[in-house]
């Protein structure tokens, strides 16, 4: 109801990545945004983040124009993690995450103890305590995926949108990773992520939402979603599905 | 590290305008510096009508333009970038210039003014180029081409005209001779920015982790680049306008305080202040002591501790 798109199309440089897209994202789940490379899957997620402008019409937060609405207040509701994070120099990690709080701070950017509770028990729930005094310039690819998912997280919105947050993260992290988005989502959050994990999607996501050349070509549980059919048209791949032992949940065995 | 840094830079500060009030062509001892800003003491033409301004201005130049190269870096996300590499510089320099050889006579006073419209002009000319959103290296490249357009320029203009431009030459090596109470009273108006740059310290934060996450965390990224670099322009032309380009201070300066105090702009803005203070004090004070009576110009000497520097820079950075 919250986040929805109303006949979108946005690109880069006039040309539209993302078609005439009506998307209303079911609130209080995780949802998986897949699809091959190039979809427009996470064209898609930063429209809905308003890093992109559309080309063609809207995309709503609670019925109003995303554009509308004045940016901080909007900072406060809707948190994206990037794919890909420049390198900042001279930048602590404690300060890093700290930056989540500026929607909440004011021109100078204080934090109160308020704020600093909610950075300390981010910190903590991306496990990178021990790393608050140390250069983010400093860190490997994966500790700092985890420093900036912390910082995202203290911006402390109702929704989270992620691009491809297990990147660079090594498989335990990865799960940690999918268990405190589960965690978080038990707490109320709403989460989208763009993942290229078909199987880890349909283990932890509840909603998958599958694109291909900028169209939705079909969305809901991993069950109705996740079918050999799907696999050959979207990604045309020959793949069996199973249930996996464990999670009880489909998964793609490639032929 | 910034608790430590800040008393530090400030007392080095202060030795700095106490050792550029006394020395030059003629020593002072420190206990006689007091009693020149009396009217009627043998040291007060020294020290009241010729140091002390010039000292001023030095302090206030270094300040303005090592904020400035802090603004730029910090919006276009890029170690190399500063107002003169960025062609800025040299905008406000070509226009300066252009002013002083086809108006000779006109009244000093508007150049800042003319400084200004050229550094605007300059800026101006780079978004064009480049466009809103063009990668930091392709502004940072453009930026250098322009610059040196501009420059040959400058040397086209100093070929064609050379009888009017004794002062310009002196003028264009970025020089602190001759400056004194009457370039104070012209940079002042120009400090009412330093308060509107330190505002941005929070934004700037922010859009060093990127135009996405910016965004995200509700900043207007482009809104805050362009109000980040016409603040920068201003104060660029202004420095220009007075001492001419003094180059690499603001591409120096706000790198040795990123070093010293780390990237947070609520300390690195006010510390690259000092840092820049600091290094045109210290390159005045050798410039003026190095061979007395003969002046060298301030702007030499940064370019010999800067040049490297921005080698060095170029190099690790690939």
């Amino acid at each position: 109801m919250s986040l929805s798109t109303h006949n979108l199309s946005v690109g880069y440089h006039d040309k539209a990545i993302v078609k005439q897209v009506d998307l209303t994202i079911p609130e209080g789940k995780i949802i998986a945004l897949l699809g091959p490379n190039g979809c427009g899957k996470s064209t898609l997620l930063k429209a809905m983040a308003r890093i992109l402008s559309p080309m063609e019409g809207q995309v709503h937060w609670q019925g109003k124009n995303l554009h509308s609405i004045a940016s901080k207040k909007l900072a406060q509701q809707l948190a994206l993690l990037p794919q890909t994070q420049p390198i900042p120099e001279g930048i602590k990690v404690k300060d890093l995450v700290a930056y989540g709080r500026s929607p909440y701070t004011g021109f100078w950017g204080r934090i109160n103890k308020d704020d600093q509770v909610i950075i300390d028990k981010m910190m903590e729930e991306t496990g990178i305590t021990e790393l608050a005094d140390q250069l983010v310039s400093e860190l490997s690819g994966g500790q700092r995926q985890r420093v900036w998912l912390a910082m995202t997280l203290a911006q402390d919105t109702p929704y989270l949108l992620l691009d491809e947050p297990t990147t660079y993260m090594d498989l335990s992290h990865q799960v940690e990773l999918m268990h405190l988005l589960r965690k978080l989502n038990l707490q109320g959050k709403t989460i989208i992520t763009v993942l290229h994990d078909i199987n880890q999607a349909a283990r932890y996501c509840d909603h998958l939402i599958v694109m291909k050349q900028g169209e939705i070509i079909t969305q809901g549980s991993p069950e109705s979603v996740l079918t050999q059919k799907l696999l050959k048209k979207v990604f045309s791949l020959n793949a069996q599905i199973h249930q996996d032992p464990i999670a009880k949940t489909p998964m793609c065995v490639v032929e | 590290m910034a608790t430590r840094s800040l008393p530090i830079l400030l007392l080095a500060l202060l030795g700095l305008l106490v050792a550029n009030l006394m020395f030059g062509a003629v020593s002072i001892p420190f206990k006689s510096i007091l009693e020149g800003f009396q009217v009627g003491n043998a040291n007060y033409f020294t020290v009241h009508e010729y140091r002390f301004p010039r000292t001023i201005l030095a302090m206030l130049v270094g300040a303005m333009m090592a904020l400035a190269g802090a603004l730029v870096q910090g919006v276009i996300r890029n170690p190399l970038a500063s107002p003169d590499v960025l062609g800025v510089s040299h905008g406000a320099g070509l226009a300066a210039v252009f002013y002083m050889t086809f108006f000779p006579d006109a009244d000093i006073r508007w150049l800042p003014a003319v400084a200004l419209i050229g550094s605007l002009i300059a800026a101006l000319m780079l978004w064009w180029l480049c466009g809103q959103h063009s990668s930091t290296i392709k502004l940072a490249i453009t930026g250098v081409a322009l610059a040196a357009l501009y420059a040959s320029c400058i040397d086209f203009l100093m070929l064609v005209k050379p009888l009017e431009i004794n002062n310009a030459l002196l003028w264009l090596t970025g020089s602190l001779w001759g400056r004194g109470w009457n370039q104070l009273s012209m940079l002042l108006p120009w400090l009412l920015l330093i308060p509107f740059a330190l505002w941005l310290a929070k934004p700037l934060n922010l859009i060093h982790l990127g135009d996405d996450s910016a965004i995200s965390l509700g900043i207007k990224a482009n809104k805050l680049r362009l109000a980040s670099l016409a603040i920068a322009v201003g104060l660029t032309a202004s420095c220009v306008a007075i001492c001419g380009p003094i180059g690499f201070l603001g591409l120096v300066a706000p790198h040795l305080t990123r070093k010293l105090v780390g990237g947070r702009h609520q300390i690195l803005l006010p510390s690259t202040m000092l840092v820049g203070a600091i290094l045109l004090l210290l390159a005045d004070l050798v410039a003026r002591t190095i061979d007395p009576p003969i002046e060298l110009p301030a702007g030499i000497m940064t370019a010999i501790i800067g040049a490297p520097y921005f080698l060095w820079l170029l190099l690790r950075t690939k």
